[in-house]
């Protein structure tokens, strides 16, 4: 909401505030200013200036030099190209350095060797256009010394041609011998023809004394280029451009900027969807003179009426649907004279981010930002047997809106129709064929409230949300109506833009009641935390329109937001100063505090993961149904039965996953593009499996997934890894199996993670082809460890096991067994070998070659062998290795080397 | 004799001092105090002497020894901190070489600043607490009194996983105060962190996937001032004991008064600059008293208990704090980008 300051200032004087000052305030009272502008800020040493005279340049064919007066004493001499001024007019002179809006510098210089102190201004370069000021346009003559044949085609004017030449018939060749502008903005030119002379007026700009015109003798008119069906590079200076020649009440050396109306600031606004009475200047001055303890001036519309005809007689409304349509006011303009609006409006609408179009329209859209309460205007034509019905569209109704669109309808949208057809959307748009056009006559203005709920979802489903449908769909005062359409009968008839019939259509189909709330002042003061005396909090709500008697609140019709003792805390907060409340500390506190038992467990992997050198990543829990197909899951996996999103923002990210694997591998791909050479990375992310609980939620388990390629990786490097991982969250008695089914995974890489019944998880390789389809052409490693598994498993904190007190005897074993035989399985004969003198054992070297037959390996382990009361003898150890021996050779054939 | 251990002083000490290694002194004892060393040699001559001679050469000869035996001793450990000395030398290294690093890896910076905030929270007395994140409509909205026809319901704001708008991915990490309130009841104080999903494209300042900090405390005579006191000693534990706070009053559906928190510019101190979009504060997070209607609709009853709730995004005080200027590098996971942290 962009908010005049002048336009405020006619509700409320704040005082002489700046706008820094005034932002501060404001949002700290609830109003939050995004921004403030002062308009005329970049312009700088542009006054209005009266040209005394004009000189062709003597060195160019269309340059003029200027004289002219900007109330310095000696006139300042400026040369232009522009083809529309003449003695006597008042234009924007932007002096010897000056600013335009933008910023750009203007300096003394020369045109042609010619000096110009500064330079004449137009409409862009002030930031305006012919809307803010509709005088302003320029129309061209088609000057006959412009003229630049290019088509040789077409006849050419000969160089020696004279006055009274016939062009074609009717048209004559002219001299200009006088040219003199007149007050209402016309040039009384005398023309001379071959003998004769015509005098006329004209309200083409580009004429001077001594110019050669086309001269149309039927019509008793100046030719435009339009006239001679000429092109513009024919005429190349006659173009309808060139100096904003002031018609405003003004004198040389005045400050442009209170002319063209930049001397106002702007103020924009962010309100909250709760606020609709702050987007309209009422609202905001209401805000404004409580948060500056300035009285609230509002103004009453009063409307003189009197025009012919009787409205019950003009005009039927009927609202055959009233729960979308909870009032419907409406009153009628006679003899309209469409015209632009005056300046003082187009300034404000302007500032507020209006653009002025006509009048009427000028008039709808002032009150919409002055009273909130948006309105419409139809041309009474065409609105077919002056019947004005509010209904639902029907299925498959077409409309054309304003914005020249094409709309489908359908019955959950609200229309204004006459008897026979649609001729607005309601709250939204109007109607095309209503629209306010030049020649209208009687104008029917709508001042409606509609349900917001169903403004929104019509703006939604034909994606037009408007500046009326915005304000309708957060739930407008009902109460409004009334006052905004009197305030555009009593603009009609201010700006003399038409007469007004008698009296108001008014429908109300609901009747708002009051809400009262229990005005309670020490309580409200507990609940902040704060002693404000109840006076102040009485006159607060006073000055916000609250009705107060006894200790009831009567809240007003446009806080529709307010219904309860807690919106009667925030109002008495917010001016008392949300700043001015102490801090104080809140207890609040429980039993439950710190960490719980899964939050340490989550703290601690990480911990481990990054001591192992991984790097944490996060991903999006949403990805691509194709991610499956990258790796390679079965058409019939249970994992492929992901949630899925119904509305997603694309393919890619529109189903929950079910693992985090493609988020990882598309991670790892990722960096393996950036061509980073070594990469370790880790995620504890969740999954989602729906419930079958009915409630439509989902088990969520987290994964705590590793990846890494590069700088070495191999299995067992990943593998030692997860084993410091697993024993940093102290579980034991872990096994790993080989899993050659995983579709995602190397088959002969590949080991589940098993303790007891319960899989921890998977690691491995990732299959060639999945990397390949990943574009990677190097081995990827990654780990899938469940979070709810790892924590069941997780061990308690340790016990202390006694520091052995008698030496070791160690023995390094060397094995011959088939290459078929897992390390694991050696391990566990070797464990279940010993006779209980075994404390360790480690592998040290597998080796297959020379001195070791095909088909066979050796497997080298070294055993740490002790007893806790005594020192081994040598014949001790040799015992239970000779056991250990003899189970591998009876269980595995394994033999000593 | 006398002139024998004279010469065998002077020559010896001449000896002593001349030695530039170990080994010979070692040789030079043996040669002098040795079983078969010139003293030795000289002493052995003593039963010639006059028992008169006896006393006096025999203690010349022990003056002798002594001295020699503190000259080998002298020289001994000056010869070895010089051989220290060179060894020492020989072993120096360039330092500036770099060291041979364990790779240890990084957490991510948005998780640490997570961590940050999770670590003052538990400090200040909260509990944390973790929520599904598909979640029903109900929480994510309507126990939080969202109006029914509230734009951020719509399928251009929210994830919807069914048809009849029921299920959805949650939108914010407010549902987590309500899930809250019905499990655990009052008084409570909590934090609740994690993803929350809103339709908005990736660009430089969004991503569909974002994180939230909330909070709840509810207890009885819970004030305003509590807000306050609680969310300012929050602040400056996160952006430094100096930071000045700004309370202005906001709106959202599920507290009332509402506000939001806004810190002085750390860049400019309030006067205005790009970071601050000039308006000399930054924005941080939204907060208020919880809803009268909310606490009832959990359970609880408004005029015995009051209490106040905050939310935050962590993915802009993480690009704050990094300064960090596109918030995909979060969700890009580039290693270069995150060994930084």
């Amino acid at each position: 909401m962009k908010l005049s300051r002048k336009w405020l200032q006619e509700f409320v004087d704040v005082g002489p505030v700046n706008d820094r000052d005034f932002a501060e305030a404001m949002t700290l009272s609830g109003s939050k200013v995004e921004v403030t502008e002062d308009l005329g800020a970049e312009i700088s040493n542009i006054v209005v200036g009266r040209i005394l005279s004009m000189e062709r340049h003597p060195d160019s064919d269309h340059m003029w030099v200027c004289q002219v007066d900007v109330a310095e004493g000696e006139p300042v001499q400026i040369v232009t190209g522009a083809w529309n001024v003449h003695t006597g007019d008042l234009v924007p002179v932007a002096k010897h350095n000056s600013t335009l809006p933008g910023g750009k510098k203007i300096t003394r210089g020369k045109l042609r060797g010619v000096l110009s102190d500064g330079m004449m201004c137009g409409l862009s370069e002030l930031g305006l256009d012919e809307r803010d000021f509709p005088y302003a346009v320029i129309e061209a003559a088609a000057l006959l010394n412009d003229y630049k044949p290019t088509d040789p085609e077409k006849p050419s004017i000969p160089a020696d041609i004279h006055p009274g030449h016939k062009i074609y018939d009717p048209v004559l060749a002219a001299q200009v011998l006088e040219c003199t502008p007149q007050s209402d903005g016309s040039f009384h030119t005398c023309l001379m023809l071959k003998d004769a002379t015509a005098c006329l007026d004209t309200r083409l700009q580009n004429i001077h004394v001594g110019d050669m015109v086309a001269y149309n003798e039927k019509t008793d008119t100046i030719c435009t280029l339009a006239d001679l069906h000429a092109e513009q590079k024919e005429f190349p200076h006659c173009i309808p451009d060139g100096i904003f020649v002031l018609h405003e009440d003004c004198k040389p050396g005045d400050d442009i900027r209170p002319v063209i109306g930049a001397d106002d600031h702007v103020v924009e606004f962010e309100i909250t969807p709760n606020r609709p009475d702050c987007l309209s200047v009422m609202g905001l001055a209401r805000e404004a003179a409580v948060t500056f303890r300035k009285p609230l001036a509002l103004h009453e519309p009063a409307v003189k009426g009197g025009a012919e005809g009787a409205l019950p007689e003009l005009l039927d409304v009927e609202t055959p649907d009233p729960d979308l349509c909870p009032r419907y006011t409406a009153r009628m303009v006679r003899n309209v004279k469409i015209a632009p609006s005056p300046k003082w409006m187009r300034e404000r609408l302007r500032s507020s981010g209006v653009r002025p179009i006509n009048n009427i329209v000028d008039i709808t859209n002032y009150v919409m930002l002055e009273y909130g309460q948006p309105m419409h205007a139809f041309d009474y034509r065409y609105v077919k047997g002056g019947k004005i019905v509010v209904r639902r569209a029907r299925d498959g109704e077409e409309l054309t809106t304003l914005d020249n669109n094409v709309r489908q309808l359908t019955s959950d949208m609200l229309v204004i129709a006459d008897d026979t057809r649609a001729v607005g959307l309601a709250g939204v748009m109007g109607g095309l064929n209503s629209e306010i056009v030049g020649d209208t006559a009687d104008v029917v203005f709508e001042s409606a409230n509609f349900e917001g709920s169903c403004i929104r979802k019509t703006a939604l489903a034909l994606g037009m949300r408007t500046e009326a449908s915005a304000k309708f769909e957060k739930g407008l005062d009902i109460l409004n109506t009334l006052p905004a359409v009197n305030r555009a009968c009593e603009l009609v008839e201010l700006l003399g833009a038409g007469e007004v019939v008698d009296g108001v259509i008014d429908i109300l189909n609901y009747v708002p009641q009051p809400v009262t709330v229990k005005f309670e002042p020490a309580k409200m003061n507990r609940f902040l935390g704060v002693e404000i005396p109840e006076e102040q909090q009485r006159q607060t709500l006073l000055d916000l329109g609250f009705g107060l008697e006894g200790d009831v609140v009567t809240v007003p019709s446009w806080r529709s937001d307010v219904e309860h003792w807690s919106d009667i805390a925030e109002e008495t907060a917010r001016f008392y100063g949300y700043n001015k409340i102490p801090d104080t500390l809140s207890s609040g506190l429980g039993e439950r505090r710190g960490w719980n038992r899964v939050q340490q467990a989550e703290n601690t992997m990480g911990a481990l993961c990054r001591a192992a050198g991984y790097s944490e990543i996060i991903t999006y829990s949403f990805i691509s149904p194709a991610y499956y197909d990258k790796i390679c899951l079965p058409a019939d996996s249970p994992l492929r039965n992901s949630m899925k999103i119904l509305n997603p923002l694309g393919e890619d990210t529109s189903i929950m996953r079910t693992t985090t694997l493609p988020s990882m591998l598309e991670i790892l791909a990722r960096n393996y593009n950036y061509r980073n050479k070594s990469v370790r990375l880790y995620e504890l992310g969740r999954t989602y499996f729906a419930k079958n609980d009915g409630s439509g939620m989902a088990d969520e388990p987290k994964i705590l997934s590793l990846g890494a390629y590069g700088g070495g990786m191999d299995f067992f490097t990943l593998k030692g890894a997860v084993e410091s991982i697993l024993e940093g969250l102290r579980i034991t008695g872990v096994h790993y199996e080989a899993e050659a089914e995983n579709p995602s995974y190397h088959p002969g890489r590949c080991a589940r993670i098993r303790r007891g019944d319960t899989i921890l998880g998977v690691l491995g390789q990732i299959h060639p082809r999945v990397a390949d389809n990943y574009g990677v052409d190097c081995e990827l490693y990654t780990a899938e460890l469940h979070l709810d598994a790892m924590c069941q498993c997780a061990g308690c904190k340790p016990l202390y096991c006694p520091l052995p007190k008698f030496p070791a005897v160690t023995r390094d074993i060397s094995l011959l067994c088939g290459c078929d035989v897992p390390v694991a399985a050696l391990e566990d004969c070797i464990r279940r070998g010993a006779k209980g003198l075994l404390k360790n054992e480690s592998l040290f070297d597998i080796y297959t070659g020379p001195g070791v037959p095909d088909g066979k390996k050796s497997v080298a382990f070294n055993l740490e062998l002790r007893a806790d009361d005594r020192s081994l003898t040598a014949e001790e150890a040799d015992e239970d290795v000779k056991s250990i021996l003899e189970l591998l050779r009876d269980e595995l054939g394994a033999v000593l080397r | 004799m006398k002139a024998q251990l004279e010469a065998i002083r002077t020559g010896a000490l001449e000896a002593i001092a001349g030695t530039q290694a170990i080994a010979d002194l070692e040789s030079l004892r043996v040669k002098y105090l040795g079983k078969k060393g010139e003293l030795t040699a000289v002493l052995k001559q003593m039963g010639r002497l006059s028992a008169e001679e006896r006393p006096a050469m025999g203690q010349m000869a022990n003056e002798v020894r002594t001295r020699l035996e503190a000259a080998i001793e002298t020289q001994s450990s000056l010869l070895s901190q010089k051989a220290l000395e060179t060894r020492l030398k020989l072993e120096a290294l360039d330092v500036t070489i770099p060291g041979k690093r364990q790779s240890v890896g990084h957490k991510h910076p948005m998780y640490s600043v997570l961590d940050e905030m999770k670590e003052i929270f538990l400090n200040m007395g909260f509990e944390i607490m973790d929520g599904p994140e598909i979640e029903q409509a109900d929480y994510n909205f309507t126990k939080l009194n969202a109006p029914e026809n509230h734009p951020s319901r719509d399928w251009t704001d929210t994830f919807y996983l069914k048809e009849d708008s029921s299920v959805l991915l949650r939108s914010q990490t407010s549902p987590m105060q309500i899930r809250a309130m019905e499990t655990y009841g009052v008084p409570i104080r909590m934090i609740s962190a994690g993803r929350v999903y809103r339709k908005d494209e990736v660009d430089a300042t969004h991503s569909p996937m974002f994180h939230q900090i909330e909070g709840l405390v509810v207890d009885k005579g819970i004030t305003m001032a509590d807000l306050k006191g609680t969310l300012n000693a929050v602040i400056r534990e996160i952006y430094g004991p100096e930071t000045v706070t700004r309370f202005r009053p906001h709106h959202f559906p599920f507290t009332e008064p509402s506000c939001e928190v806004d810190i002085q510019c750390y860049k400019c101190g309030g006067k205005g600059c790009p970071t601050c979009k000039g308006e000399g504060w930054i924005e941080i997070l939204g907060a208020g008293m919880v809803h009268p209607k909310v606490l009832r609709g959990c359970g609880i009853d408004p005029e015995e208990y009051s209490g106040f709730a905050f939310g935050m995004g962590l993915e802009r005080l993480a690009l704050g704090q990094y300064k960090i200027s596109d918030m995909r590098l979060i969700f890009e996971n580039d290693i270069r980008f995150l060994e930084q942290f």
